[in-house]
């Protein structure tokens, strides 16, 4: 059973963590299109299928956050990578599946997972 | 949309582009009233007269408007075909109340679905807005204040996937505890 105890061991775990981390400028920010038209076409367990990936590999500088609607429904889901001092990235069509390749190549290693991106159907 | 969760997530979208400080979602699962309801009120700045007479209509509204109408117009069908209907209060100034009935048992009716991923996608992608998630089964009660979740975090932010997964876990069990 969950309990509010349980906040107080997250904030003192958090806590440490924020400790050993100098800056905020490293952060890697994904974001998840979160309008009728992503929610419709699976943005929620998408997004959910990253917050599990980052929790799972306990990646603490990256953050999942949502926007509106990009005007490129037919491409929902769609997932933008916002890495520090790198170009935003533009994944479409994205699936729980395609998560946790977006994570280990693109997020851990810095290989942005092409066949997957904007790029590659636009061609 | 496959589950009515996700309706909850798309309407609570419009309090946040509204720029609510506070949104109080509440299920109502009712047998004896063989009743399902969804209420969404948030503190936004509201619609006047006009607008709210023409939010339900996807094709009335401008591009500027165009999720609203989507969204509201989509749950509202959903809501017709379930034998239930559609209301909505607003004020300028003073925020909108979105209110969804269905009969339970309707075959039409969607699933709830996941409620606590919808709640945790709210909380955790809008750090400055309060949300309360209430769900109500006959006598029964759960309730779910972020603020009170908030005062304890201290500077730990809501998007810390630790606390993410911990809220979908309190939800869940939460409402599993009044409904089984």
């Amino acid at each position: 059973m969950k309990s509010l105890a349980d906040l107080e061991a997250i904030r003192q775990k958090t806590f440490n963590k924020v400790n050993l981390r100098n800056e905020s400028k490293d952060d890697t920010r994904i974001v998840v299109g979160m309008a009728t038209c992503g929610i419709a076409a699976g943005a929620r367990p998408v997004m959910q299928a990253f917050v599990e990936e980052i929790n799972k590999r306990n990646l603490s500088d990256v953050y999942v956050s949502q926007t509106g609607c990009v005007g490129l429904c037919k491409y929902e889901p769609i997932v933008e990578v916002y890495a520090a001092g790198k170009e935003k990235v533009t994944y479409i069509k994205v699936s729980p599946e395609k998560v946790a390749k977006i994570v280990s190549e693109h997020i851990v290693n810095g290989k942005v997972v092409d066949e997957y991106t904007i790029g590659a159907v636009e061609k | 949309m496959k589950e009515l969760s996700l309706n909850i997530l798309d309407i609570a979208e419009n309090s946040i582009a509204a720029n609510a400080s506070l949104v109080s979602i509440c299920v109502t699962q009712d047998s004896h009233e063989n009743l399902l309801s969804i209420v969404i009120a948030d503190d936004g700045k509201g619609m006047d007269a006009d607008f709210l007479k023409m939010v339900t209509d996807p094709f009335s509204t401008t591009r500027k408007t165009r999720k609203v109408g989507m969204g509201i117009s989509l749950l509202k069908l959903i809501a017709e075909q379930s034998n239930g209907n559609l209301e909505i209060i607003s004020e300028v100034g003073k925020g909108t109340t979105v209110k969804a009935t269905f009969q339970y048992d309707h075959i039409d009716r969607p699933p709830l679905g996941s409620v606590e991923q919808t709640i945790s996608v709210l909380v955790s992608c809008n750090l400055n807005v309060d949300f309360i998630y209430e769900h109500i089964f006959n006598d029964k009660r759960f309730k779910f204040d972020t603020r009170e979740i908030k005062k304890i975090l201290k500077e730990t932010p809501m998007n810390n996937p630790d606390v993410i997964l911990w809220v979908q876990e309190y939800i869940k069990e939460g409402i599993a505890n009044i409904t089984s």
